[in-house]
Formats: C-alpha cells, sequence, structure tokens
C-alpha cells in the first residue's frame, strides 16, 4: 500500500526539469517501473487476502442506500400530483413534451381520434421522406430515403419503424430548438463556453444508458420520460458544434464587418450565422444519429418502436426477430445519416453547379411539393395507401434466414466459437475477474488510486480515490469490479485490434480509402444492433457482451491511431528510412512512438465506448451492472439498486475518462 | 520625370491644409489594470520585459502622435509586433485605445458613443484587411455592396453602386463568382472595392499586401497609386514592406516596440536617418532611387562654375545622373531661383556606386 502511494510521488518529481533529454527517459523508465510494482505488490498481497472483504453482494440483496432509493421512489410516486415542484415543473414539462409526441405519432405512426389508423400512411411518409431528402440533399439520398422507407414496410415493421421515427424527429426538434441557441451564445460569449464545456464533456462521457434511470424517477416510464432522455443525450454534440462553427469563422471576417458599421444583430445575422450554416447542418447530423441510439435503447423505459422489438427478441433469445428489427434500425440510421450529410455537403455543390441548374431548381420542387400533397392526402384518404399493404413476406423471410444462419453457425461453428469463447474467457477474463472481485476492496481500490496516480498524474490520482470512494458507497462495488473486467479486457482487444489495422491505415492510402467508410458507417450505427449477429454466434453470455463492445469501439481507436500515424511528419520518416530502419522498426521506434498521444486517446474513447456496450450487454446475460440496471427497471423492489448501478457506470466512466484524458494530455505534452 | 513630377504634386498635399486625423498621445496597453500604465510617470518609461514583469501588461502602442493631411497616403511600417496593426484598428476603435486623443475631423473620435461610432464607420472610414475577411456565401457583388446593406440601403441602389466599384477595381466579369473562385489579389481587390463602395473619407489598410505573391503585391499597389490618383482618398497604410511604404508613402512613421521612431518624408527617412534602428533599417535601399538633389548637393565652393544647367531640388537622384554626368559643368541646384547649392559627378558617383556619402 505504501509503495503504491509512494511511488507517484517520484514520478512527479522529474516534471518541473522540463523536457529535455535524460530527465525525460528517467521518468519514463520509473513510471514503468511503478505501474509493474503497483501490479506485483496487488498480485501478492492478492494471493494471501483471497476472499476477504470483498464487498460480495447477491443478486436480490439489497444495501440501505438501495432502500432509501427505493423509498425516495415511492414517495415521489405517491406525490407525483400533490408536491408544487411535480405539479408545476416536471409534470408540466411532461405533458408539452407528450403532447409533442402523441402529435406526430398520431401524424404518422398510431391511430388517432376516431381513426383505426394515422393521419398520414406509408405512400405519404415515403412521398415526404422522398421529398424532403431531395430538398435538402440530392437526388440520389432521395431515392435512398424512399428505398430505405419501403424496406421498413416490407419488412413488417412500419408501424414500429414509425414510432421509432416519431420519437426521434421529436426529440431532434426540441433538443435543437435549446442547442442551436445555446450553441451561439457559447460561441459568442467564453465566459458561458467556460461553464458549459464542463457539463458536455461530463453528458458525452456517460454510456447512453445512464440517462434513463433518474429521468423516470421525475417523468415516469414511458414515450415522454424517453424523449426527454433522448433529448439530453443528443443535445450536447449540436451545443458543441454550434459554438465551435460560431467560434471558426474568421476573426478578419468579423473584424471587417465591424469595420463597415454593423450591428452586433447584424454581424450575427449577415455574417456568423451564415458562415457557420454548413458546420450546423453537421451538428444536426450528430444530433440525430445520437437521437437514432438514444431512443433505440430508451425502449428500457417502455420507449415504443424498433427498439422495443429488438429487446423483447434478445430478452426472449429469439435471433430471427431481433436481427430483423436491428436491420430496420441500421437502415433507418444509413438513412438518416446519408440525407444529413448529403444536406451539408449541399452547401458547396448547390453554390458551384451554377445558374442554369438553380433557374430549374424552384419549379422543380414546386412540382414535387405539389405531387407530395397529392401522395399524403391519398394515404389520408384509401386504406390501401395508408396501410402497408403485404404480409410481410420479407421481414418473416429475413428472420427466418437469420434463424437459419444462427442454427447452421451453432451445428457447424460451435466447436470453433466456443473453442475461441473458453480461450479468451478462461485464458483472460476470468483470471482477471477473480483478481478483481476477489481481492479485499481496499486493494483493489489502492491499486486503482495508484494507478490512476502514475499514469495521469496527481490530479487524476484524486479523481479515482473519490471515484472509489463512492463506488464503494454505491453498494454494488462487486458487480462493478465485474464490468470493470469486462470493459478492460475488451478495451485491451479493441487496442490491439485498433494498432494493427490503424497502423495498416495510416501507413497505406489505398487501405485507409477501403476501411475509411467501412468504420464511419460502423460509428453511426445505435450500439445494440451490434448484439444481435453476436448472439447468434457465442449465445448468451458476457463474451457476447464483449466481442459486441469490441466490434462497437474498435472503428473511433482505429481512426484515431490512423490520424496519429499519418500526422507523423513525412520527414521524420523518411529520415528514418535512410537511416535503414526496417519497416518493422519504422513502425515500432518511430511512428507509434510518435503516435503516442493519438495512441492514449484512442483508448480513452476505447473504454468509453467499451462501457457502454458492455453494460448494454447485461440485456444478453452479461450480468454485473447493466443486469441490475435492466432489472431496476422491470423490478420496483430492485429499482433503488438498479439506480445504484447506474451511478457506478458514471463513476467508472469518470474515472477511465479522467485518467486516460490526464494520461493523454501528459503524453501529448 | 514623370515621378518627379509625381512626387512634388504629392508633396504638395501635406502642407497648409488641416489634418484629417490627428492622434496625440495614443496608447494601448493590453493586461491586467492597463489604463494605469499611461498615466504613471514610473511606468511609462519601462521597457516592454520589465512592464511585463511588474505589471503583466504589454504596451502595443506607446504614446503616438501624428497628422494625416486630406488626400495624403500616410505609411505605418515596422516589423511584426511593432504595434503597427493595433494601431490603426485604434484609429477605428476596433480595439480600444487605453489613453490619447485621436480627433477626425475635428471630432475626437474616443468620445464617440457606438451609435455615433456606427455611423463614423458606415459613412467616413472603411478598411482593407491583410486576410481579406470576405464573406465566402456572398457573390463578389455582394461581398462588395454589404456596407451599403448595412446602412440599410434598398437592394438595387446598392448593387449599382457595387458595380461601379468593381468596375473601378478591374473586376469587371467576376461580379457574380465567389470569393473562394478567386486569387488572392482578386479577392483583394474584392476587399478594396467593399472599402471603396461607401465612398469613405479615410482608407485604412492593414498590411494588405502581405498574403499576396510578388508580382500580384506590385500590381495590387499600382493599383493603389491608380485609385489615389482617380479617387484622392486619403489614406492610413500598414505594412512591414520598407519597399512598399517608399513606393506608397507621402510621409512614413516607424514604429518600434510601440513607439515611434521616427516620421517623415522616404527621403527624410534615407537621408537623416533618426537613429541606428532606421540606419538599418534603410540601408539596403538603392539610395539613388530615392534622395533627391537637395540630399547631396554641397555649398558653392570658390571656383566652381556657375554656368551648368539648373535642376529642382526634389529630383531623385536616378532622375538627374544622366544629366549630371552629361554636363560639362556641375548642375546648379535651384529653388525658386535662389541657388541652393550645386551638384558634381562626384557627389552622383557617390550616391550611385553605393558608397555612403557623408550627407
Amino acid at each position: 500500500m505504501t509503495v503504491a502511494m509512494e511511488k507517484p510521488e517520484k514520478t512527479e518529481k522529474p516534471e518541473p526539469t522540463g523536457p529535455d533529454g535524460p530527465a525525460t527517459s528517467v521518468r519514463r523508465v520509473s513510471r514503468r517501473t511503478a505501474v509493474a510494482a503497483i501490479l506485483v505488490v496487488w498480485l501478492l498481497l492478492f494471493a494471501v487476502l483471497r476472499g476477504r472483504q470483498t464487498l460480495d453482494l447477491a443478486a436480490a440483496d439489497l444495501t440501505d442506500l438501495h432502500r432509501w432509493f427505493n423509498d425516495a421512489n415511492d414517495s415521489i410516486g405517491a406525490n407525483r400530483n400533490s408536491n408544487p415542484l411535480f405539479l408545476y415543473f416536471f409534470n408540466e414539462i411532461r405533458l408539452v413534451i407528450d403532447t409533442l409526441v402523441t402529435f406526430v405519432q398520431e401524424l404518422i405512426s398510431q391511430p388517432s381520434a376516431g381513426r383505426p389508423l394515422p393521419q398520414i400512411g406509408w405512400l405519404g411518409v415515403v412521398g415526404i421522406a422522398g421529398f424532403v431528402s431531395w430538398a435538402v440533399g440530392n437526388w440520389r439520398v432521395a431515392l435512398l430515403a424512399v428505398a430505405g422507407f419501403t424496406f421498413m414496410g416490407l419488412q413488417g415493421l412500419w408501424q414500429e419503424s414509425m414510432d421509432t421515427l416519431a420519437l426521434t424527429l421529436s426529440a431532434v426538434f426540441v433538443a435543437l430548438l435549446f442547442a442551436i441557441p445555446l450553441g451561439v451564445w457559447a460561441g459568442l460569449s467564453d465566459r458561458f463556453n467556460r461553464i458549459v464545456t464542463p457539463f458536455l464533456d461530463f453528458m458525452q462521457t456517460m454510456p447512453t444508458f445512464v440517462y434513463l434511470a433518474p429521468l423516470t424517477l421525475f417523468f415516469l416510464i414511458g414515450p415522454a420520460s424517453a424523449t426527454i432522455a433522448t433529448m439530453i443525450y443528443a443535445a450536447p454534440p449540436a451545443i458543441r458544434i454550434t459554438a465551435h462553427a460560431i467560434r471558426s469563422v474568421p476573426e478578419t471576417t468579423v473584424e471587417a464587418a465591424d469595420s463597415l458599421g454593423a450591428t452586433r444583430r447584424q454581424s450575427l445575422l449577415k455574417v456568423l450565422l451564415p458562415m457557420s450554416k454548413r458546420t450546423v447542418v453537421m451538428g444536426v447530423n450528430q444530433t440525430i444519429m445520437a437521437a437514432l441510439a438514444m431512443v433505440t435503447i430508451a425502449a428500457l423505459i417502455d420507449a415504443p418502436g424498433l427498439g422495443k422489438t429488438v429487446i423483447q427478441a434478445l430478452q426472449s433469445l429469439d435471433v430471427g426477430t431481433a436481427f430483423n428489427a436491428g436491420l430496420a434500425i441500421v437502415v433507418m440510421a444509413i438513412v438518416l445519416d446519408r440525407v444529413t450529410t448529403a444536406a451539408s455537403a449541399r452547401e458547396e455543390t448547390a453554390r458551384r453547379s451554377g445558374g442554369r441548374f438553380l433557374k430549374w431548381r424552384r419549379p422543380l420542387l414546386g412540382a414535387g411539393a405539389v405531387v407530395t400533397a397529392v401522395l399524403v392526402y391519398m394515404s389520408h384518404t384509401y386504406v390501401w395507401a395508408a396501410e402497408f399493404p403485404g404480409e410481410a413476406g420479407l421481414g418473416s423471410s429475413i428472420a427466418r434466414g437469420a434463424d437459419t444462419a444462427t442454427t447452421w453457425a451453432q451445428d457447424n461453428l460451435s466447436g470453433l466459437t466456443n473453442a475461441f469463447r473458453d480461450a479468451l474467457t478462461n485464458g483472460l477474463l476470468n483470471p482477471f475477474q477473480t483478481l478483481l472481485t476477489d481481492s479485499p476492496w481496499w486493494l483493489v481500490g489502492v491499486a486503482l488510486i495508484g494507478l490512476g496516480a502514475v499514469l495521469g498524474g496527481w490530479r487524476a490520482g484524486v479523481t479515482a480515490a473519490v471515484c472509489v470512494g463512492l463506488l464503494v458507497g454505491t453498494g454494488v462495488w462487486s458487480d462493478a469490479m465485474t464490468t470493470l473486467a469486462s470493459t478492460v479486457v475488451a478495451t485491451v482487444l479493441v487496442m490491439v485490434l485498433g494498432v494493427v489495422f490503424g497502423v495498416w491505415m495510416g501507413r497505406s492510402l489505398l487501405v485507409d480509402r477501403i476501411l475509411r467508410p467501412t468504420l464511419d458507417a460502423a460509428q453511426v450505427m445505435p450500439p445494440f444492433v451490434y448484439l444481435v449477429p453476436f448472439l447468434a454466434l457465442f449465445g448468451a453470455t458476457r463474451f457476447t457482451a464483449i466481442v459486441a463492445a469490441i466490434v462497437y469501439a474498435a472503428p473511433v481507436a482505429t481512426k484515431i491511431i490512423a490520424d496519429g500515424v499519418r500526422a507523423v511528419p513525412a520527414a521524420t520518416v523518411e529520415a528514418a528510412t535512410s537511416a535503414g530502419c526496417s519497416t518493422w522498426q519504422l513502425i515500432t521506434k518511430v511512428q507509434l512512438p510518435m503516435a503516442r498521444g493519438a495512441l492514449t486517446l484512442a483508448t480513452n474513447q476505447g473504454l468509453i465506448y467499451v462501457l457502454s456496450m458492455v453494460v448494454v450487454g447485461g440485456l444478453v446475460g452479461a450480468g454485473a451492472l447493466g443486469y441490475d440496471v435492466v432489472a431496476g427497471f422491470s423490478q420496483g423492489q430492485l429499482y433503488g439498486k438498479g439506480l445504484a448501478a447506474g451511478l457506478a457506470i458514471v463513476l467508472l466512466g469518470v474515472m477511465f475518462d479522467r485518467i486516460t484524458q490526464a494520461a493523454a494530455r501528459r503524453v501529448s505534452a | 520625370m514623370t515621378t518627379q513630377t509625381e512626387v512634388s504634386q504629392r508633396r504638395g498635399t501635406d502642407s497648409g491644409s488641416t489634418p484629417v486625423i490627428s492622434v496625440r498621445r495614443l496608447w494601448k496597453v493590453f493586461g491586467p489594470k492597463a489604463d494605469q500604465v499611461p498615466d504613471s510617470e514610473e511606468l511609462r518609461g519601462l521597457a516592454r520585459r520589465e512592464l511585463m514583469d511588474r505589471t503583466g501588461c504589454t504596451a502595443a502602442v506607446r504614446d503616438v502622435h501624428f497628422d494625416v493631411s486630406p488626400g495624403e497616403v500616410f505609411v505605418v511600417m515596422g516589423l511584426s509586433g511593432s504595434g503597427k496593426s493595433t494601431l490603426v484598428r485604434c484609429l477605428t476603435r476596433l480595439i480600444e485605445p487605453t489613453a490619447g486623443e485621436i480627433v477626425f475631423e475635428g471630432e475626437n473620435i474616443r468620445e464617440a458613443d457606438d451609435k455615433r461610432l456606427r455611423e463614423l464607420r458606415r459613412s467616413k472610414f472603411s478598411m482593407v484587411f491583410q486576410h481579406f475577411g470576405l464573406l465566402p456565401h456572398r457573390r463578389v457583388v455582394d461581398n462588395v455592396s454589404f456596407g451599403l446593406e448595412i446602412r440599410g440601403m434598398g437592394r438595387a441602389e446598392r448593387t449599382k453602386r457595387a458595380l461601379e466599384v468593381v468596375e473601378l477595381v478591374g473586376l469587371e466579369g467576376y461580379e457574380n463568382s465567389f470569393p473562394d473562385q478567386l486569387s488572392g489579389g482578386m479577392q483583394q481587390r474584392v476587399g478594396l472595392a467593399r472599402a471603396l463602395a461607401g465612398n469613405p473619407d479615410v482608407l485604412f489598410f492593414d498590411e494588405p499586401f502581405s498574403a499576396l505573391d510578388p508580382l500580384i503585391r506590385r500590381d495590387m499597389q499600382n493599383e493603389v497609386i491608380r485609385l489615389h490618383h482617380e479617387v484622392g482618398k486619403t489614406m492610413v497604410f500598414i505594412t512591414h514592406d520598407l519597399s512598399e511604404a517608399l513606393k506608397l508613402g507621402d510621409r512614413i512613421l516607424i514604429m518600434r516596440d510601440g513607439k515611434m521612431v521616427q516620421c517623415g518624408t522616404g527621403d527624410e527617412l534615407v537621408g537623416a536617418p533618426a537613429d541606428d534602428y532606421v540606419r538599418e533599417f534603410v540601408k539596403d535601399v538603392p539610395r539613388g532611387d530615392v534622395l533627391t538633389l537637395r540630399w547631396i548637393m554641397r555649398p558653392l565652393k570658390d571656383g566652381d562654375a556657375l554656368d551648368g544647367p539648373e535642376m529642382g531640388p526634389d529630383v531623385v537622384v536616378r532622375e538627374a545622373t544622366r544629366a549630371v554626368l552629361a554636363a560639362d559643368k556641375p548642375v546648379k541646384v535651384v529653388e525658386n531661383g535662389k541657388l541652393l547649392g550645386i551638384v558634381g559627378d562626384d557627389e552622383i558617383l557617390a550616391v550611385v556606386a553605393g558608397q555612403d556619402g557623408d550627407v
């Protein structure tokens, strides 16, 4: 213990001596030694103290904190309609959001007053989707939108898709209503920017999941809560990008407007906003993608739509149905992403294409609007245009196909997949998990604090200490350690993949050009569609969650590392080559060391992505914190424990984030 | 000969009339409690480094004063960090000065409120920037009319005016292009047109051509000279390029570390540098191109032949070289019928051959 506490101070000492050669090398050696020392001491003490003070808690056991949460939940439930805070604040918000969501749902997805069908049927929605995509983007994405929406109908998931769309659009609408003005404000005012940035950082670090539990406390379970959670999750990127866009307008341009006597209002409306438009549209893209990801996960708190279908199918291990609905989510993600990306690219292309095309654009748009209106009218009036025709034959054949593939895989590949799974589980995951869960809590805590301090500096050490303390307080220490084990193992594998592919991409433009679009596409998918195929291969185990997490997090890490390797100056590489470096030497002695900052940043992102996925994995038998949260939603007496588990996830996230961020800053400084 | 007439013509403007801009004791200090520095007898005298250590402040402009006459091209020259860009921004209060007085056409600009200041910026001043500051989402003609739009002028009227100015700066045919479709030089022409569109009394140029390559830069300098002839605006021109300063400026103010080192015409700077800093600066200037006969003539001595040709004192040496060398007798320098001195082969050759003549 003392060793662990002393080491960091020793390593910090050379800091002020500056970046001269010898001091740096001394520090790096001693930092590495310190990490090794901490691990060795931990292992030794583990051997002696194994199984004592592990703070183990059985699945149905509760601590006082959990009971207190339960009581709080009950009392809020009882006083919901009498407490003025709820009566005049939370309930009002819920009412407004609920009205908005219901309105949109009645337009496109749910039967509305006196009609067995929504106001606008499938033909109208497809027409609107095509027209809007064409108007804001181009005819190619319009075709894609029409094809995508029709495909969802053919899958037999029209209503579910429209529910998801309705929730996403409502949440995005409300989010942008707040986010864009806030973003403009943050762009204009340094002080406001300084205030919101830590909040935005914090909000974006959190796994999607954890927003849900506290919100249900205030807004009940249902579409309104889901929309609010989605809104909160989706707003930060829009705020951040809007502020960034406003800030990156060249200073000279603003100054030029000032020098011509523009008022603040004029320079905002005529200079800043038009010049940031394109970037802001990119922010809208990110907001929509984040909203879609969250809406599908919000099915856990009873949000209607595709997510619900997937979750129900996952819980009953019905791979075929889950695959079908997951595919619909993927299609919707692709359509929304392509359309908004085309919209942001449009600014440029429209300007270049010149007057000839622009002259025709207006009448064509008018004609398109008329056609769309006719389609909407028809879908409002005729049943065939309102209710998606056909028996969803495509959907059931997709589900059957997926089932067949699953069965085949389980019959024929089980030897292979099981061997792989068992090797990883027994060789890596189990020993590590045992080390974490069977060590006394204080030993793990001290080791974490020590590692935090060595890798990230004393500030990160303090954060780690606070997080460890609070983690113990949540009463789910043991579950948190299980989750931690899965997260760390998955992150290590992510980094292995990331380094291999990242270096390959960084060194070869061709590979980069081939892989990058795939990685980009993989990144926009809502996280839990990744669970479906691995559920088919590996069954319901925590291993499924880990593999899904690796696949989910690897694209981000790979891209960051590839950019880092690419950023190594060509002159340095040339110099090393001319000194006679082999390719291997070039990578290990020049490119990777110079991309250190990128590697650390990739670890940071990898950890956060993996954490959010490992937790979602609670749905498919990953257990631990994720399971606690899911169980908390469905069983009243476990509500408090679920909330505490959500809190524990936040604490793990903050701890990872602070330590790796600090390490990244230190490394790149 | 053209240069000679041009020079004398330009010289003629800077005497007699009341100044357009008159700057007195101007200070700009950045940092905490900046306004204490100009008032404190002790702090005013500190060098840059000491001031930083003592107060955490940087004085970008220190106690600067000058007058700009109507129609004059007034150049402020200095290396980067000398405070010249801050100075020009203080003149229109794009940067708020810390202390001092800026009088424009009899009105103290520092006392103007926001509304008045905007009015002045809309109608009296305009500025051309180093990095153009164009609006990428607007066509050339809309960029040029931007200032007019801000004033509230109607579309038809401002477009008409913008098209006139576009033609004046030689951009006809590019009215409907977007700025990023133009070369750097052409983009700066748009910036120039935008500044001219509002028909201001004074044009400020903040290193407008530093970002352009040398050939384009020369074109643009000639363009400014041409425009100055055609529209006759008062211009305040910031540059770090001595040859640009000498080419454009009627008078030149040299700045260093926020202080003014010397203010005078080009031949004064070259002929009588105020200190070693200026001397080092002007060392490589071809002296024959800048100095006039006034600077190299010698007093009359006994035995000088007085029947040589006559020339004015403001003739540039380079222009006079051939005539002096061709004449058998020394040339008499005469102003208003009065004999000031004489110039012989020796004096001319000392300058042309690059020797540092004792002037």
